[in-house]
């Protein structure tokens, strides 16, 4: 009997998720051992005409990082939605957009100007990418970049989310033997839907600072203080996230006094990551008077980024409203 | 259609409610629509009729309950304010559990809003699609059932607050009637005649007061303030200042020797107005209740250089305690009337009528005090001077009322007020009155021919709003003299009215700190500050928190007879309630989950009932059901989404809104639609 089918591949994201797979040492060995790898761009040769040629519902497992920036992205990620049986969204880009999915902020236009005119470019024409492109062999073309980043589920069909950026090393391993054992009949794969890999509750729950009750005066940046080691950063107007992201990591950054941003993604229950953190950390501003409020407020820099890095594409906006079309 | 929908029988019944829906929404296509195309959703009969809350409309969803065996209703009719009860309880009576019963509002937010026939009908389907989509989800809910306290709480002791405590009282159950002055009787206890029928207010008022006085049933806490209130209705705790009298109540005989030998005299700007004097220990009326005096602190010359005690010296029984400190006391109480009444409008404000810098332009209470008998002018209506007697005076109406730069309500007691003066003014000095009005409102029992006397008494009724009171002369005529300026509008003359002395008829304003108060008791109060009844007419002294009622001037301006009536009607209600023994509570929670709550602590100091407690062993917080109010703010305030509000889940909500949207229909119907 030959061995089940495995593909990975990646759409809008840095690649990261492929060094976090590789990173489950010796386990990869696992894998070879269990699965015959079909396709996996960043690992072996393939062409997406060998995709095609496969039979539906061959590949066993699809670990499917990024988001689906283009229309190149969106081909693969339907073609490989056909092939698989498990379709995973892999890592926070797929499963929420993650940082590309802060484009949304931007038209397609304002993004182009960022990529080609900032300062660090070196375009005197002040050229602009095409999407196709006649030379005398025939024409050329590149993929056309979608309006918005959407994350994979919406557009297509997704049995199980992994999330984190990336996934922690030994959560992949624990999700790789888990698949496993479910094809050799010893174990059982969660209900489809579910998010694997990851916990149930938030990051606070693996975090050991001690935490007491929230009254914020001031928010402050990590690089202006340094924090107390045993207490609740949050507590310490550090703006942590890990109140509404879900556990899984172990707490790793708050525990080595950096705050949570939020790789995680949403807790279970949260539908809307940003509204839950904002109204959070409304709910334990420590003042009555507008004014200050506003001054205390004025310590989170960054909203967009602080509440939205990674889930803009998958909150209920998706994006931001940009000028111009 | 997943499966939820498919085990669910759904009746839809759309009101016409007369015309109110009907006239503007097509209600019958909304009923249709809704049987053709919430079919998927689980729609199983969809009905429209007059009016829905009848007895006949009522029937009509419980046969359909037991005749299709619905599991779920969706009324489409007027707001869940107003009829959300009746048809949970219609529910009910078929054997259907009432929280499985939905009511969106097809009324208030769309038929009364809208007049494009055609959109209306549009967003109705709306409307009601999204209640469909929502009902689903909705769960058998179980009433929770506290007990009531027997005990009732009266906030503010003028005639209202009286008037409840004393029927309370009667009836056999305790009140704490707390009141912030030294004494009750509130601004009734100014006056010198009541209108229209110019019996002595005092007459009427003292022997009530005498009563709440000494009612075994009452216990009277005057010069105490609110500080706190804790839980909910039946069993509130409430903490109350009872500020130091400086005086030992239970030593005291009233005997009236310490105000009399008390060398420092003090402008009383409450009682008199500012009318008159008294003395820094003091009862504000001779009639007061208690009969108690209290030391001004802030102008007894003991406090102020730490000498003199010609008081403590003279009291026969040394019931002088100038150490004595504020009593903070925490008392339980089932239900809470809050009858605090009204400040009078600051008539400096308008700079053109000159209240302040001309002297002799008087507001309606220092009339009112100078009129009194018992007043610093022993009831003579003089000019500032203290002996002129007026030979022409001028009574300005909707001072501060009627008047986009003040107030723009009307004050309603002031032309029947400022009838009376003119009545006493000419009974008792019999200068010649002028009346300055913009309309004469005399709509109660006797008012209407109560101004008719006055037409008859020969007092001048000029119809106009006075522009400006000034003593800047033109005439000789004028000399000496204030002068009125005013168009008279049914003639259309441009009209200067010289007189001696002004009256300001000053409007009813809330009181100024009527917003502090309706926030500790957790209600609500318009832009004006007037405290918000349950319903303007069908529910005038309740308000929308359970064991909250409002009596008297709080609520809005009105006359005696009126906040009598309210202060009556709160009472038999909170009597009907502690009859019961127990309430109950709309089963409408929040709820933490264990497993997903991490402790993070934010929702622990959001609660503005105290439910939430924390637990420090297992590191989770929990809301405690009894004290939740169900108002959400931890819902919205937990960040790992692990807090749920009952009625208010996310499905719920999010099932609402792809309702509204029409998401719950396949694409072909929805188009056709």
């Amino acid at each position: 009997m030959s061995k089940p089918k495995f593909a990975m591949y990646w759409a809008a994201s840095c690649g990261g998720c492929e060094i976090a797979v590789l990173n489950i040492h010796e386990k990869i060995l696992d894998v070879d051992a269990n699965f015959e790898v079909v396709f996996w761009p960043v690992a072996m040769d393939a062409k997406y005409k060998d995709v095609e040629e496969m039979e539906d519902d061959s590949i066993t497992l699809c670990l499917f990082n990024g988001g689906m920036r283009n229309d190149e992205n969106e081909h693969v990620a339907k073609l490989l939605r056909r092939k698989s049986r498990i379709m995973v969204a892999f890592g926070s880009c797929a499963c929420e957009g993650c940082i590309p999915g802060l484009g949304n902020f931007s038209n397609i236009n304002q993004i182009l100007d960022t990529a080609f005119t900032t300062n660090s470019t070196d375009n005197p024409q002040n050229l602009r990418p095409k999407t196709s492109y006649d030379v005398p062999e025939g024409t050329l073309t590149i993929p056309t970049m979608n309006p918005m980043l959407k994350t994979l589920d919406q557009v297509v069909d997704v049995d199980y989310y992994m999330p984190g950026c990336p996934p922690e090393s030994h959560q992949i391993a624990a999700v790789v033997e888990l698949v496993i054992a479910a094809l050799q009949g010893t174990a059982q794969l969660p209900p489809k839907g579910a998010t694997i890999g990851a916990g149930n509750s938030t990051v606070c729950d693996e975090c050991t600072r001690k935490r007491n009750v929230k009254q914020i005066k001031e928010f402050t940046r990590i690089q202006f203080v340094t924090p107390d080691p045993e207490i609740c950063l949050l507590e310490q107007g550090i703006p942590c996230n890990g109140i509404a992201t879900r556990s899984g990591c172990n707490a790793r950054c708050p525990s080595v006094g950096a705050q949570c941003i939020g790789c995680y993604g949403p807790a279970e229950g949260v539908v809307d990551y940003g509204a839950r953190m904002i109204s959070a950390f409304a709910s334990v501003i420590d003042s009555e008077k507008p004014e200050e409020i506003d001054q205390i407020l004025d310590g989170l820099v960054d909203p967009a980024g602080q509440f939205y890095r990674f889930n803009l594409a998958g909150s209920l906006l998706r994006g931001g409203r940009s000028n111009g079309s | 259609m997943d499966k939820k929908e498919e085990n669910e029988k759904i009746g839809v019944y759309v009101c016409h409610c007369g015309t109110n829906i009907a006239g503007v929404v097509n209600v019958g296509e909304v009923s249709t629509w809704a049987a053709e195309n919430l079919k998927g959703q689980g729609v199983v009969i969809s009905r429209d009729y007059k009016f829905m809350c009848s007895s006949l409309g009522q029937e009509l969803i419980q046969n359909d309950i037991k005749e299709y065996g619905l599991t779920r209703v969706v009324v489409a009719a007027c707001s869940p304010h107003l009829h959300e009860k009746t048809f949970r309880n219609a529910c009910k009576g078929a054997g259907l559990n009432p929280y499985l019963c939905e009511l969106v509002s097809i009324r208030e937010q769309d038929s009364w809003v809208h007049t494009d026939k055609v959109a209306a009908t549009e967003k109705a389907k709306a409307i009601l699609s999204g209640g469909v989509s929502r009902v689903v989800y909705h769960e058998s809910l179980e009433p929770l059932h506290v007990p009531i306290h027997p005990a009732t709480l009266v906030v503010g002791g003028g005639i209202a607050g009286i008037q409840a405590a004393l029927e309370i009282a009667d009836a056999g159950f305790p009140v704490y009637l707390v009141e912030r002055e030294p004494s009750i009787g509130g601004h009734m206890a100014q006056f010198d005649k009541t209108f229209p029928t110019l019996d002595c207010s005092a007459c009427i008022l003292t022997p009530k007061m005498v009563d709440a006085g000494n009612h075994p049933n009452i216990t009277l806490l005057t010069y105490s303030e609110i500080e706190k209130v804790d839980g909910y209705v039946g069993s509130f705790a409430v903490t109350i200042r009872k500020r130091a009298r400086s005086v030992v109540e239970k030593d005291c005989t009233g005997c009236g020797i310490c105000w009399e030998k008390c060398p420092k005299k003090v402008v009383d700007d409450v009682f008199e107005a500012g009318m008159g004097e008294r003395k820094a220990i003091y009862v504000p009326f001779p009639q007061a209740v208690p009969k108690y005096p209290v030391i001004d602190r802030v102008n007894c010359t003991y406090y102020i250089k730490g000498t003199c005690k010609a008081c403590e010296k003279f009291c026969p029984t040394n019931a002088i305690d100038f150490a004595q400190e504020d009593e903070v006391m925490t008392v339980e109480v089932g239900n809470v009337i809050l009858a605090t009444g009204w400040d009078l409008f600051d008539a400096r404000r308008i700079l053109q009528y000159g209240y302040g810098r001309l002297p002799n332009v008087f507001t309606s209470l220092e009339f009112e005090r100078m009129s009194n008998a018992a007043g610093p002018t022993g009831g003579s209506i003089v000019m500032r001077d203290g002996k002129t007697t007026p030979k022409v005076v001028g009574i300005v109406h909707c001072v501060g009322s009627r008047d986009k730069n003040y107030n723009e309500y009307c004050s309603s007691i002031c032309c029947m007020q400022s009838l009376k003066f003119a009545h006493l003014v000419a009974e008792r000095t019999g200068a010649e009155v002028y009346n300055f009005y913009i309309d004469i409102r005399t709509p109660a029992k006797g008012y209407e021919e109560f101004y008719h006397r006055l037409l008859d008494e020969g007092t001048h009724f000029v119809r106009g709003k006075v522009a400006e009171i000034n003593d800047a002369t033109r005439l000789p005529s004028e000399e000496g003299k204030l002068v009125i300026q005013v168009e008279d509008t049914l003639t259309g003359n441009q009209l200067r009215v010289p007189v001696d002395m002004a009256i300001l008829s000053a409007g009813l304003e809330p009181r100024h700190d009527s917003k502090e108060l309706a926030k500790l008791f957790g209600i609500s109060c318009s832009a004006d500050g007037w405290l918000i009844e349950r319903h303007p007419k069908l529910d005038p002294i309740a308000t929308m928190t359970d064991g909250i009622y409002i009596a008297g001037c709080v609520q809005g301006p009105k006359d005696i007879p009126t906040s009598v009536a309210q202060g009556a009607a709160a009472a038999a209600r909170i009597l009907g309630k502690i009859q019961q023994k127990e309430i109950a509570l709309e089963p409408i929670r929040a709820t933490i989950h264990e497993e997903q709550c991490s402790g993070c602590r934010i929702c622990n100091n959001l609660c503005p009932f105290n439910a939430i407690l924390f637990h420090e062993d297992r590191m989770v917080s929990e809301v405690n059901p009894a004290l939740c109010q169900g108002c959400g703010t931890c819902v919205a305030g937990c960040p790992a989404g692990a807090i749920s509000g009952t009625g208010f889940s996310n499905e719920q909500i999010l099932s609402q809104i792809n309702g509204l949207l029409l998401l719950n229909i396949p694409k072909k119907e929805a188009v056709k639609a």
